[in-house]
């Protein structure tokens, strides 16, 4: 069971695959459209009489023409070139929590993909009732929130959303004008600053005390002011930092007049262990694509699930899912919402998926999904810090991912973790997620071995990076010159930030590159 | 029963025997003493969580689940012309296979040597958009048509150093809402200013004159909408992005990209930067779940500089021929700048991009005109049909695939008339009368070309006999 781990021998495909508008011949069609009946055609003329000559179009697009196998073959080859979640040992990719995402929920999500979602509710009761029961039977009781609403269609979107309503609060109270800070932690998500910048916020962001890796709490009384509106952060950190005070922190922004919204990307480990609303906070969102199963989609659709308590129920976007009697509403009723940040209801397969797998858990395994992801990520650490090279800054236990450093690594070797990044992908590993920027911890990477990893996954991807590690002491070229096994070489990355040279579309590079006329 | 409860087959690590060889080799006894060394007791949920019995075997989870989404029904056992800013088009099988990859389907934040497939789908969306629209410059997919539409103001309103957008009375509320919330914080002085201009009550097109009224040096861009949410196709694009041009503003340009194998691209008639919605191009409505918004532009620093979004962009390797990808000015973006970014930019709608991107390949440009000349044939003899029946009225003449039908003269609600074709399996197009009053009585209809004859021929008899 113990023992040597045998890495596997890997090579990524390489199918140089053509852009599909180099694809294909003028004529070729991928699929065909059902005539338009003699009926329609006899009433109404051509098609082209209906518009005004003025707007109709002179050139056809520049797409492609293919027979339906070559397009499906293309787009496979290019599915064949990504490396999802489920091929490979996905840790690296912390503060995403890529755990599996169970097969039987993409049947049910399935069963609405024809639903409209302006559908008369007596037609849409089920998918009400799914909406309703996540939300109030599960996330209520795992957050200790009154009410939600699932209409931010990504992590992102629910803090603008929060941002949005946090405006409308102080807005209502005729503070809007005066409280307009934000303040956050660096270690909090890049959206917990940017996204209130976007809803008007000036943004304060606090640093961490190089022991600890936490803002010292005088920091944060220092900054708080009349002008504060609220608070907007993780916990745990990226860092994987659980902060102990965190009560505290909400406290003190709610003795200042301001709000605290907890964004809980990271609330993996903690579910059924702690909750949002015993350490204080008035708002939070889960991701549903990372903590809840439903998958990530190549970076989307999402779900970011807002939670309020009931005095900023009121603000929630509309329409909000109630349920009277038996049947289930959409509520528009509620004057002072912020009105809408994505349209409809947001992404409601999202909601199916992760409503059947929290039904799949329950009580008991939400909280063993928590405490393995703990236990993975503490294990994971007693292999990691035996590999040369490899430091943990900060000290402490962390909960669900920890954020390294390779600094050493790098200035004994010169192989930095861009460098590791490119190698551990010849061993069929996802590239790590390093850290947002600015990186206060140098050379960072952030692993999260959250419960759908068996110790044997660990040990192997520990086994990647000790690999990794060892040719970087022993033959450091090896790893600065990688990839070796990958789908392509090495990017020419020269063209990205030079206005001549970048192009975003094909159209662009045949211009700017090949310059063709 | 007293058995000990299975372990779960999606947490591999809740063995027992492994569980305590991982917790010897941390050196805790428990996870409970792991928490206690990051998390105070204060803090700590010291009790069972009350939720629902769980389900953890696949096939009672999978009955449960079937069995509260049965009690709906969908656009396939119903006939539907419902829209308004999601609608029923048809989807391709193979648009369905390439999503439901695995790779794609669970892929999400590697880079291009892991990625490589990815990353091209998404250059090829870029592409095949900009073709569409008749642009250089596009980015990963937004989160839907309305928050395409606020990024692209707010870049209009950056680009130009201005604080004030024209957007039309006739923009859908939902879109209009979610505009508001991106550009006009109403709460705070430091907000996008909304103001709306009217549209001509003949045609349904944008007011000039009222355009030309509201028009200033504050002016950031003047965003309008082709077709506009009452479906009709605004006719007058190049002297609206005139007016905007001639007083040094934006035109920024929201359109459905099924109409752009038969309607001019926004690029003809003036855009500088053009939004919409990918829904329509190979995605399900998934109950509103399938939106998905787009942005693009000319391939001009000025505009390159100021998005939001991840823009993917080609180069070469060291390969001699071999194509590589990478984020183009990536300090641009919230995860580098945070708070100084442009807006920001998070997970949003890449699996619908690819869907896009494949539906688009397989159409060509064959596909999207016969698409679109479906779409108008259907609607204008759905129009036409529906016109025949005493007091209904169809307002606008230059629309693409939806129209407003006004009820008022026939003495019914548009409420009434809903319920009366519900009970037999139709559901009828969107109330809006409480949105546009000043339409008397109007429902949305939406036409594609997944409407048979027969299906719009069932619709004409059925609100006859319901009006009747």
């Amino acid at each position: 069971m113990t023992g040597e781990v045998k890495l596997r021998r890997y090579h990524a495909p390489v199918w140089d695959e053509p852009i599909i508008l180099e694809l294909g011949r003028r004529g070729e069609r991928g699929v065909l459209l059902p005539e338009v009946e003699e009926g329609i055609r006899r009433r109404v003329g051509p098609a082209g009489d209906l518009l005004p000559a003025k707007v109709r179009r002179k050139t056809p697009p520049g797409l492609p023409e293919l027979s339906q196998a070559q397009v499906l073959r293309h787009y496979l080859r290019l599915s064949q070139q990504t490396l999802g979640m489920e091929l490979d040992i996905d840790i690296g990719v912390g503060t995403c929590t890529m755990k599996y995402s169970p097969k039987v929920n993409e049947g049910l999500a399935a069963m609405i993909a024809e639903v409209h979602p302006d559908q008369p509710e007596e037609t849409m009761q089920g998918l009400l009732e799914v909406v309703w029961r996540f939300g109030h039977l599960f996330l209520r009781e795992i957050s200790g929130m009154d009410e939600f609403s699932f209409q931010p269609p990504g992590g992102s979107a629910a803090a603008f959303n929060n941002a949005c309503m946090m405006r409308r609060y102080h807005g209502l109270r005729g503070e809007a004008a005066q409280r307009n800070e934000v303040i956050t932690t660096i270690f909090s998500h890049p959206c917990d600053a940017a996204c209130p910048a976007t809803a008007g916020y000036r943004v304060v962001t606090l640093y961490p005390d190089e022991e600890t890796g936490l803002p010292d709490v005088e920091a944060l009384k220092a900054a708080v002011s009349e002008h504060t509106a609220g608070l907007f952060i993780t916990n745990p950190e990226d860092t994987g930092i659980f902060n102990r005070q965190i009560d505290e922190w909400t406290g003190i922004v709610h003795d200042a007049g301001g709000l605290c919204a907890y964004d809980q990307a990271n609330a993996n480990a903690l579910l059924g262990v702690t909750r949002a609303r015993d350490a204080g906070f008035d708002m939070c969102f889960f991701n549903l694509h990372k903590t809840f199963s439903s998958p990530h989609g190549s970076s989307g659709p999402g779900c970011g699930a807002v939670g309020v308590t009931e005095e900023l129920a009121g603000l929630l976007p509309v329409p909000v899912v109630v349920k009277e009697g038996d049947r289930y509403r959409l509520d528009y009723d509620r004057p002072n919402s912020i009105g809408k940040v994505r349209d409809f209801q947001g992404n409601l397969p999202s909601v199916v998926r992760a409503y059947a797998w929290a039904m799949s858990m329950g009580a008991e395994g939400l909280k063993e999904a928590a405490e393995v992801s703990a236990v993975n990520n503490s294990y994971l650490e007693t292999k990691l810090r035996k590999i040369r090279g490899v430091t943990k800054p900060y000290g402490g236990r962390r909960v669900d991912q920890i954020r390294y450093s390779l600094a050493k690594m790098r200035e004994e070797t010169g192989v930095g973790v861009d460098d590791v990044n490119r190698r551990v992908v010849d061993y069929g590993i996802q590239t790590l997620f390093t850290s947002h920027h600015p990186w206060i911890v140098p050379e960072p990477f952030t692993p999260e071995p959250c419960e759908t990893y068996s110790k044997a996954d660990i040990d192997y991807w520990a086994e990647v990076l000790r690999r990794v590690s060892d040719e970087a002491y022993s033959d450091p070229e090896k790893v600065k010159t990688a990839p070796h096994g990958s789908s392509i070489s090495r990017i020419n990355h020269s063209p990205f930030d030079d206005p001549e040279r970048w192009a975003m579309s094909w159209r662009a590079y045949r211009r700017k590159v090949r310059k063709e006329k | 029963m007293g058995s000990r409860r299975p372990v779960h087959p999606y947490i591999p690590n809740s063995v027992p025997a492994v569980k305590e060889e991982m917790l010897r080799e941390i050196g805790v006894a428990s996870a409970d003493e792991l928490y206690a060394q990051m998390i105070p007791e204060r803090l700590r949920l010291r009790r069972r969580m009350e939720l629902p019995e769980p389900l953890p075997a696949e096939l009672d989870l999978k009955r449960h689940v079937e069995e509260i989404l049965s009690r709906g029904n969908t656009c396939s056992d119903y006939l539907s012309f419902l829209g308004g800013g999601c609608w029923q088009h048809f989807v391709p099988e193979v648009c369905d296979e390439v999503i439901r990859r695995s790779e794609f389907l669970t892929a999400y934040a590697g880079g291009p040597y892991s990625d490589l497939g990815r990353f091209q789908a998404v250059f090829e969306f870029q592409s095949m958009i900009c073709e569409l629209v008749g642009m250089e410059v596009s980015g990963i997919p937004t989160y839907d048509w309305g928050s395409a539409a606020g990024n692209a103001i707010r870049v209009a309103s950056r680009i130009t150093g201005r604080r004030e957008v024209l957007v039309p009375r006739n923009i859908s509320p939902a879109r209009l809402s979610i505009i508001t919330n991106f550009c006009n914080p109403t709460e705070t002085g430091d907000r996008i200013t909304i103001r709306q201009v009217g549209y001509d009550a003949g045609t349904a097109t944008l007011d000039i004159g009222d355009l030309e009224r509201k028009m200033s040096d504050r002016t950031a861009c003047v965003y309008f909408e082709n077709p506009s949410y009452l479906g009709v196709v605004e006719v007058l694009g190049d002297e609206l992005s005139e007016i905007a041009h001639d007083h040094g503003a934006e035109s920024v340009v929201g359109v459905d990209p099924i109409t752009l194998g038969v309607l001019a691209p926004p690029s003809d008639y003036g855009a500088d930067i053009v939004c919409g919605e990918a829904q329509p191009l190979g995605i399900h409505m998934h109950a509103g779940g399938g939106l998905s918004g787009f942005i693009a532009s000319r391939d001009e620093e000025r505009y390159v500089g100021e998005y939001p979004l991840r823009l993917i962009s080609i180069t070469g390797t060291e390969r001699e021929g071999e194509h590589g990808f990478g984020q183009c000015r990536y300090e641009r973006t919230s995860y580098i700048a945070r708070e100084n970014a442009k807006d920001w930019v998070g997970t949003t709608t890449t699996l619908w991009a690819i869907a896009a991107a494949v539906y688009m390949s397989l159409m060509g440009p064959e596909g999207m005109r016969e698409v679109g000349e479906s779409i108008i044939s259907r609607s204008h003899y759905a129009a036409s049909r529906l016109s025949e029946i005493g007091g209904v009225n169809i307002p606008f003449s230059g629309f693409f695939k939806e129209f407003p039908v006004d009820f008022s003269a026939t003495g019914r609600t548009v409420t009434e008339v809903n319920r009366g074709l519900l009970g037999h399996r139709i559901f009828g197009g969107r109330d809006i009368s409480a949105e546009f009053p000043e339409l008397g009585h109007p429902a949305l209809y939406s036409v594609t070309e997944v409407h048979t004859q027969g299906d719009l021929d069932r619709l004409a008899s059925t609100l006859r006999e319901v009006l009747s």
